[in-house]
């Protein structure tokens, strides 16, 4: 008698998980195509014909359609790895995987920056750049705080602060300082904003302006565009029509002024002029200015110097070290070394550590 | 009235620098990222939009809300026959997705969904309203602002015809919302179901009611929410192929890394591959027996090492 309750009792708990499985389970012909990344189901089976009739039928079909592909559509993102958020103390939330459909973006892939000039340089020569990129924020002994390297508050005394300046050996005592402090960093500040924009300009000088697919472009970039374009033909736009209101354009393929044989008989007035000119040119002792040449050569003088400043700076470091290291030796090329410092503290009081470490082997 | 931001600006190219830290970090927002930000959806009513239009996209900007922005005046356009002032909106507001509603004798309740690449515009596909349900029309409860919606796509009509296709994506595209690393379950509420007929599309928005089924998985019971619309194709514009190509474009820098010397099966299963150098097998060390130790000799010329050892010790 127990064994056949026990029976029917289980046979009423399967009935029963058969039936809540019924009620999550849904048939379909075809499986639908999820994507759970966008929380998305694609459901490639036909729809019944009645769907296209009006009426209230219409609306209890779309309705059974869609209750079916959610719920399998649930039943996938139920089955996503789960986990409480916050620690633990959240609600359940479900990782979701990378979405597979693949969309338009939104606007072009970021463009890689265009190389400086000096780095185009490094790079051609093989110069690694031996400075790890420096923070912006530094320790200020004085100040017992970490600050900006730049700017206002910067870190160390801020020259901007000094109250006194000293007036170098050899400069003329009445010459302000403080005056020629600002002009220097106004020149230097122009000369790396002079340099910015060349940069700029060598980046956009060499490459064609792109034609964009869609063909909204502005104005002067279709110019430059067609122009270009102009030139791709075998004969490099020479024998190119021009549109009707098109603006004339330089006549060489180049873009250049092409070279013009005057008459050979005819204008004397002119000719003798042009060589007049030509001898003064010759015989002048001074070459004509060449303004960009000039500028050019300028800032490259301007840049030396303040490399050889630097690299000065860097050798006293050098010959500081190496007395250093001498002194650590035991013994032998002392005297070598004396002469060495001696030189050092002939050009100023560089040589000093050098010369104390001397001292003190004698000892 | 085109030249409202300068054309092509990179971060970094740009001969007048910003002046505060605030422009640039609104310039940096607007320029061609790495990894995309949620695309914004910009509604426009047309010169003449009857109130179905108006109430449509007064709705669908309930449904897409915080990446969304509404158009409260007129704007006298056709998207169809003039881009620009869609373009100049586009970039404008920073938004990339359009919906644009009129309404006239020839195309009466019109809508017109887009995208835009670049601030021009992708694709366009232009729907006719047959039906509409308003939002405030069902007196059911509503979804929070904000949801991010599940998407169902029904139908083999979706998958006959290139337009159906592009609209697919486009819709998908316009109704997603953010990408999300992962998903609260119980907030899974609401569902936007696309059933396509032929040349029709039946759109469906429903509240989704969670019910006890008695094992794991929820048993789904659904709620009309509203808006609900029957829509036709009438126009479109796609892009063409290699435009649609270019927009699909992946940077590299997010294409996972390929690992070297492993490998899956069909199965999952992975293999490495391991490379070995080969043995010598003149140093291969043997059974240790007396009669086959080395003798001294031999240890001094054959082997190095422990000459060496010796002399530390």
């Amino acid at each position: 008698m127990a064994s056949l309750y026990v029976e029917e009792l289980l046979a009423r708990a399967e009935e029963r998980e058969a039936e809540t499985l019924r009620s999550v389970t849904v048939h379909k012909e075809l499986d639908l195509e999820f994507d759970a990344g966008n929380l998305l189901a694609v459901d490639k089976n036909p729809v019944a014909r009645a769907v296209a009739r009006e009426g209230a039928a219409r609306e209890d079909l779309l309705r059974v359609l869609a209750r079916d592909n959610t719920q399998l559509l649930v039943g996938q993102l139920w089955a996503l790895p789960s986990e409480r958020a916050e620690g633990g103390s959240g609600p359940v939330v479900v990782k979701l995987p990378e979405p597979s459909t693949r969309l338009p973006r939104e606007k072009p892939l970021p463009k890689p920056r265009p190389l400086t000039r000096w780095e185009q340089f490094a790079r051609l020569k093989g110069i690694r750049p031996t400075r790890k990129k420096r923070g912006t924020l530094v320790w200020d002994e004085a100040a017992k705080e970490w600050r900006r390297r730049w700017g206002y508050r910067r870190a160390g005394a801020d020259p901007k602060r000094d109250w006194a300046l000293e007036v170098p050996e050899g400069a003329d005592p009445l010459e302000d300082q403080f005056a020629k402090r600002r002009q220097e960093k106004r020149e230097r500040v122009a000369r790396n904003e002079f340099n910015r924009l060349r940069n700029l300009a060598r980046a956009h000088r060499g490459a064609a302006p792109e034609l964009h697919p869609t063909g909204h472009q502005d104005r002067a970039e279709l110019g430059r565009a067609t122009a270009v374009a102009r030139l791709a033909t075998a004969s490099r736009g020479r024998f190119q029509p021009r549109l009707p209101k098109e603006p004339p354009v330089a006549k060489s393929p180049g873009g250049g002024k092409k070279r013009h044989f005057g008459p050979v008989l005819g204008d004397l007035e002119g000719e003798k002029k042009r060589q007049l000119e030509l001898v003064r040119s010759l015989n002048a002792k001074k070459p004509p200015l060449d303004l960009t040449r000039a500028v050019n050569k300028q800032l490259r003088q301007e840049d030396a110097e303040a490399a050889a400043g630097k690299a000065k700076g860097k050798k006293r470091g050098q010959r500081g070290k190496r007395g250093r290291r001498q002194q650590q030796r035991p013994g032998g090329g002392g005297g070598a070394k004396g002469k060495k410092s001696g030189g050092a503290a002939r050009r100023g009081s560089q040589g000093g550590p050098g010369r104390i470490g001397g001292k003190r082997k004698k000892k | 009235m085109q030249e409202g931001i300068p054309q092509k600006m990179d971060s970094l190219d740009r001969v007048v620098k910003p002046k505060t830290k605030r422009a640039k970090r609104f310039l940096e927002n607007r320029a061609p990222k790495l990894t995309e930000n949620t695309k914004n959806a910009m509604f426009i009513k047309g010169g003449n939009a009857s109130s179905t239009v108006t109430d449509a996209l007064k709705d669908i900007y309930a449904l897409k809300k915080p990446f969304a922005v509404l158009y409260k005046k007129k704007n006298v356009t056709r998207p169809f026959e003039d881009q620009t002032s869609l373009e100049f909106f586009s970039k404008k507001s920073d938004c990339s997705l359009f919906l644009f509603g009129s309404h006239n004798k020839k195309r009466p309740n019109n809508l017109v969904i887009g995208r835009m690449y670049d601030y021009h515009v992708l694709d366009m596909v232009e729907l006719g309203i047959e039906k509409f349900v308003r939002l405030r029309d069902l007196k059911n409860s509503k979804c929070p602002e904000g949801t991010k919606p599940m998407l169902i796509f029904a139908g083999d009509a979706f998958d006959l015809s290139e337009n159906h296709r592009r609209l697919k994506s486009l819709l998908i595209d316009f109704f997603r919302g953010p990408t999300v690393p992962s998903v609260r379950l119980a907030g899974l509420e609401h569902v936007l179901h696309f059933t396509a007929v032929d040349e029709k599309i039946y759109m469906r928005s429903y509240k989704v009611l969670l019910k006890k089924s008695g094992c794991k998985i929820p048993r789904i019971e659904l709620e009309d929410m509203g808006p609900s619309l029957d829509l036709v194709i009438r126009r479109t514009h796609l892009a063409s192929d290699d435009l649609y190509k270019l927009s699909l474009k992946q940077p590299k820098a997010l294409k996972p890394k390929k690992k070297k010397n492993i490998s899956h099966d069909a199965f999952g299963t992975k293999y490495g591959r391991i490379h070995m150098q080969k043995q010598d097998l003149d140093k291969l060390q043997t059974r240790k027996m007396k009669g086959l130790k080395k003798r001294p000799a031999e240890m001094k010329t054959g082997n190095e090492h422990s000459p060496k050892k010796a002399k530390l010790g």
